[in-house]
């Protein structure tokens, strides 16, 4: 009796482990053909975050495909920031995640807002990732090098070197209005950022 | 018994699930198969509704549109290539709702892959898409068909008796409204 519940339980858990292993669906845009590295299933969130609302954030400079070099303070009393940052060029969701920013720069101009896109990758990698995106209408900032150090002064840095996917909503006075250290997994949810956007209004 | 029971119900389970997933992961919508399974809400604006030819509320499956011929744009906002087309894919509704001929016979609609409603809204107000479009936040419809890269064009044949045939489908590549519209006529047999 005890030998068929054993044998019972291992193959319920048997059935139930082979779920563990179906990968994540991700629509992937014909835009970048067979060039998506599939990077099969993350740990959702991989650091702590070092900065909360209401903090003041931190500042930086890094550089940006356009060669200009960009700071977060060059934007005070200015415009409202968004920081987005991608975990890496050439992956799955990604991929898909600035696209459609760039359809919606009417929302972030609605709530003067500027959009900064971060990644961990060198510019010569950005440069030839997001050449496959379109125009993008918002500076591609690189945190290369020293390597991740604004993901990491946000502590938005993972264990292997990549950045979480984060959304930081920074007002005009340079505090931080909204934070979503997102499932690495997933796309963001557009309608919160936008919500956040709208309530920097009020 | 009771235990042998749910050990077989849950090995059905098993079996379909994962035997779907092998199926999906291997075979997007075809010519000469059928759809996979999928109900889309009917939509609340009456112009939708009556466009697609439905009525009431609750869900419906393509066959169920009054048309010969479906067009279905499988789509995702944050697509680049979907995003190129969409004024061409808006032709292609104007040339059809432009002729008398096709009017009543071709409808199109999209799918956003992966879309919430919000997502699929943000879409249909930047490119001001005429035709409905359809959120799939959590990928089912996207699973069920083979987890495709968008943009994916299916033109299904629906049929009297109420059962349907995929005559085209092809991934990316749109060749601009004219060039579409005949490809969909000669594959549908409407022409």
């Amino acid at each position: 009796m005890k030998r068929r519940r054993f044998l019972h339980l291992a193959w319920v858990a048997g059935t139930l482990s082979v779920f563990a292993f179906i990968p994540m669906v991700f629509a992937i845009s014909d835009a970048f053909k067979e060039n998506i590295y599939n990077t099969g299933t993350l740990k959702p969130i991989d650091s702590v975050l070092k900065v909360k609302v209401g903090d003041r954030a931190p500042d930086f400079t890094l550089p940006s495909l356009s060669g200009e070099k960009i700071s977060l303070s060059q934007y005070r009393g200015k415009r409202n920031v968004v920081l987005s940052f991608v975990p890496a060029a050439w992956t799955p969701v990604c991929s898909d995640q600035w696209p459609g920013y760039n359809i919606v720069k009417d929302l972030f101009d609605q709530n003067d807002a500027i959009l900064l896109g971060i990644t961990v990758d060198n510019l010569p990698t950005l440069y030839a990732w997001t050449h496959q995106m379109g125009k993008l209408w918002f500076p591609v900032l690189s945190d290369f090098w020293p390597h991740g150090a604004v993901a990491k002064k946000y502590g938005v840095l993972r264990s292997d070197g990549v950045s979480e996917r984060a959304l930081f909503v920074i007002d005009k006075k340079g505090i931080l209005r909204y934070i979503n250290v997102n499932d690495i997994n997933k796309r963001p949810s557009l309608e919160d950022l936008v919500n956040a956007l709208e309530k920097l209004q009020t | 018994m009771k235990r042998r029971l749910l050990s077989l119900a849950l090995l059905a389970f098993f079996l379909l699930t994962v035997g779907s997933f092998i199926h999906a992961a291997n075979k997007p919508p075809q010519k000469g198969g059928t759809l996979p399974a999928m109900s889309l809400p009917i939509p609340k604006s009456p112009a939708e509704k009556n466009y697609l030819g439905l009525s009431g509320e609750g869900s419906f499956k393509i066959p169920q549109i009054k048309a010969k011929v479906v067009i279905i744009e499988i789509f995702s906002m944050y697509c680049p290539h979907c995003q190129k087309d969409a004024p061409g894919v808006n032709e292609l509704y104007s040339l059809i709702e432009n002729d008398p001929d096709l009017k009543n016979k071709i409808k199109i609609i999209g799918i956003g892959t992966g879309n919430s409603a919000f997502e699929v809204g943000v879409f249909k107000k930047n490119y001001a898409v005429p035709f409905p479009l359809f959120p799939d936040p959590d990928f089912t419809i996207h699973k069920a068909s083979g987890e495709v890269r968008t943009p994916y064009f299916i033109v299904v044949n629906i049929n009297k008796d109420g059962s349907h045939l995929i005559v085209h489908s092809q991934l990316g590549e749109y060749p601009g409204a004219k060039p579409f519209l005949e490809l969909v006529l000669k594959s549908s047999g409407l022409k």
